[in-house]
């Protein structure tokens, strides 16, 4: 487009590298071509991708439906998805079923609320991920979101209905799900991981101990039956606490028993000089602990909290079994409608591609931390 | 749709004991239906479905709950509160259904849930009424040229594995004599592919289900064929709490109050030009006289708000069964060769 043409001043090229040392040319022979072997290899290889590729593109755009015409009755039509199936892709799924996907059963004139809950959940993350807004005040900023976020998916005040939480789903109920499960998992998984090492405090390790043991001893999916269906047998009739808040409690104490063991393995790594050396200093516990050991345990394991947080991310997606309409729930609810039953490959690429960005954020920014905290031992 | 019921556990026990001591609680005032009164006091009726099931409750693109189930509990809304939209539709799965039942997160199921006796007699549930007859058929290609299921001998068959679909078949061809490979497959789009791509023979769940499979196959729906064998039964209902006797009364009669408006011709554009009627189960039926209403614990006009808002029988079918290609066959009316009957209301 630019029509604009600069001329450099008379400036000395410098001399190239010869390309058969360096540059990607030369990184092809000693990679890819350096024996006929590799070549072979390579070449399949490149072959395969390629036709693969080109496959995809076909089915994915090329000849894929993006539209369906409406009826006269005011219903869809999927015959053009029909006449392509096993050709194309049908996009038009998306397009009828977007909104469900992403916010469920929720009100459909109400929907913007839970799109700005979205919005505020990143901008949350966003936030919490830069350095320079880490300081106290970033803990009020949570509670404001959060309570923000409360308000406008309840509602009933400033003129915007109350939707009662039943009616929640998709999108928001993953980001709630994971973000309170991992909000509140993480200081209880540090109380329990110092609990488990304390020596001071027998009868608080055996408690960390069985904690961890018991929950890390059962599946995921049988603490959410038990909170699903055997909890309300036991609470007097009539008391039913929410199906979400009691998902919410079963997620939480599960992922607090494997963060707890991550951050104990932390804690486990640190050199014995630094307690001794904090202890010299006259520092007591809670001071020991909140400024020498912690700061340098968790560094130590930002790999494997990254892991379990990522882990638990996708492991919300369980509650499906109890009935809540997560993300993935309604994706497989959108694909029960009879019209559109035989195109899951849409939906679930769709969905895949959600989950896979924010944990490939997730995998990237804790790539980040680790290289910025780890400048100082390799200094 | 039809797994097994697994093991309740004895907190069903537990809890129907404090259900039937905290009704007889609620018997000294009220309406004496412990379940009526909360659901007045709540302005909102709490109905068990399953979410998930094409014609019976599904929400659609706009997150409405759809489907006979969905309608059914919208009925049962607008006679208790006299408002079908005063309802909270709670999603349940085959292994939480009766315990959401027992513990009084909802109050009441329409779950296409197979009335049987283990259900009622185990479980602590009465099955209020039959919405919709199934049972378990047969779908194979007409190419095959099969017309019984007696000619199937050594056929393979695609099952999902653990329904009652799968006990049933293999007490059928053993009473019969006869061989067949089930092919187990659990899931719906593979079963229905595999049953496409010609690796079994037949297709074997409940009929509703064939019916809409084929209707979905467009242009080449007539290369299947259903056979006229259903080898079970299965009659899908309401399911209350046993011990709140008074509750069950208005889900039941809710359920036949659609029947005999479909019986007499009253919808739910026409019903208010009844109003004038001179039929006396058509004056008792709309609260213009007899006091049904008041026998129930709601009020008279509660057929009438019914009809209004939700239908008759046949409205509520035409409106989300019909559409997915099911004939309604056993489930018409008594007078057109079906099974629906409503006893009279006097």
């Amino acid at each position: 487009m630019s029509t604009t043409t600069t001329t450099h001043a008379a400036v000395p090229e410098r001399e190239r590298p010869p390309a058969m040392v360096y540059g990607p040319i030369a990184w092809a022979r000693a990679n890819l071509f350096n024996s006929w072997w590799s070549t072979a290899v390579t070449l399949a290889l490149i072959y395969l991708l390629v036709k693969w590729a080109v496959g995809f593109i076909d089915w994915a755009f090329v000849n894929a439906v993006w539209t369906v015409p409406t009826t006269p009755q005011g219903t869809l039509d999927p015959t053009p998805c029909r006449n392509a199936k096993e050709i194309g892709a049908c996009w038009a799924v998306i397009g009828d079923k977007y909104r469900f996907i992403l916010f469920g059963r929720y009100p459909y004139d109400e929907q913007w609320r839970p799109a700005i809950c979205i919005v505020l959940f990143i901008a949350l993350y966003v936030m919490s991920a830069m350095r320079r807004f880490w300081r106290k005040e970033l803990a009020l900023i949570w509670i404001a979101m959060l309570t923000v976020i409360g308000v406008l998916m309840w509602g009933g005040v400033l003129g915007m209905p109350y939707v009662p939480q039943d009616t929640w789903g998709g999108l928001p109920i993953t980001l709630i799900l994971a973000t309170f499960g991992l909000a509140f998992a993480f200081p209880l998984a540090i109380l329990v991981a110092l609990g488990r090492r304390s020596t001071k405090l027998p009868a608080v390790r055996m408690l960390c101990v069985v904690y961890v043991e018991l929950i890390r001893g059962v599946p995921l999916i049988s603490l959410l039956f038990m909170a699903s269906v055997m909890f309300p047998l036991f609470m007097p009739v009539g008391m039913n606490p929410d199906k979400l808040l009691r998902a919410q409690v079963a997620i939480i104490l599960f992922a607090a028993a494997y963060l707890a063991e991550v951050v104990r393995g932390g804690l486990q790594a640190l050199p014995k000089g630094q307690y001794e050396a904090a202890d010299a200093l006259g520092l007591s516990y809670w001071q020991k602990t909140g400024l020498i050991i912690m700061p340098q345990a968790l560094r130590l394991v930002i790999p494997p909290l990254v892991n379990t947080f990522i882990g638990f991310f996708k492991d919300t997606s369980l509650v499906l079994i109890i009935g809540i309409f997560d993300l993935l729930t309604s994706g497989k609810v959108a694909l029960a409608e009879p019209i559109w039953q035989g195109y899951s490959s849409e939906v679930y690429i769709v969905l895949a591609i959600i989950y896979f960005i924010f944990c490939w954020c997730m995998a990237r920014y804790s790539r980040g931390l680790e290289q910025e905290f780890s400048r100082a031992a390799r200094r | 749709m039809m797994i097994r019921p697994t093991s309740a556990g004895a907190g069903f026990l537990f809890a129907g004991v404090l259900l039937a001591v905290s009704a007889t609680a609620a018997l000294a005032q009220g309406t004496g239906s412990a379940t009526l009164d909360a659901v007045a006091k709540r302005g909102q009726l709490v109905c068990g479905v399953a979410g998930s099931t094409a014609g019976f409750s599904l929400p659609d693109s706009q997150g409405v709950m759809r489907g006979i189930d969905a309608d059914s509990c919208r009925a049962v809304a607008a006679a208790a509160l006299g408002d079908a939209g005063k309802i909270r539709f709670v999603p349940t799965t085959t292994t939480n259904r009766f315990t959401a039942l027992q513990s009084g997160e909802v109050d009441m199921l329409y779950r296409s849930t197979t009335w049987t006796l283990g259900r009622e007699g185990n479980l602590g549930g009465l099955f209020a009424s039959i919405n919709f007859y199934d049972g378990t058929g047969f779908l194979v290609k007409k190419a095959t040229n099969v017309k019984s299921v007696k000619e199937m001998d050594g056929a393979t068959i695609c099952v999902q594995p653990g329904t009652s679909t799968e006990l049933a078949i293999a007490d059928y061809f053993r009473v019969n004599n006869l061989k067949f490979t089930p092919i187990l497959i659990q899931d719906l789009a593979e079963i229905q592919n595999a049953y496409l791509s010609g690796r079994c023979d037949a297709y074997s769940t409940d009929a509703s289900a064939l019916a809409a499979f084929r209707f979905q196959q467009g242009d080449k729906a007539t290369d299947h064929v259903l056979l006229p064998e259903i080898i079970s039964k299965e009659p899908l209902g309401a399911m209350v709490r046993k011990g709140d006797d008074k509750w069950f009364d208005l889900v039941r009669w809710t359920y036949f109050a659609t029947l005999i408006a479909e019986e007499y011709g009253i919808t739910s554009k026409n019903v208010d030009t009844f109003m004038s009627s001179n039929i006396p189960e058509i004056r008792r039926l709309l609260g213009l006289e007899g006091d049904m209403g008041k026998a129930l614990g709601v009020d008279n006009k509660w057929a009438y708000n019914v009809i209004k808002q939700v239908g008759n029988a046949g409205e509520i079918w035409d409106r989300n069964i019909t559409p997915m290609g099911i004939p309604r066959g056993i489930n018409n009316l008594w007078n057109k060769g079906g099974l629906q009957y409503a006893p009279p209301m006097r």
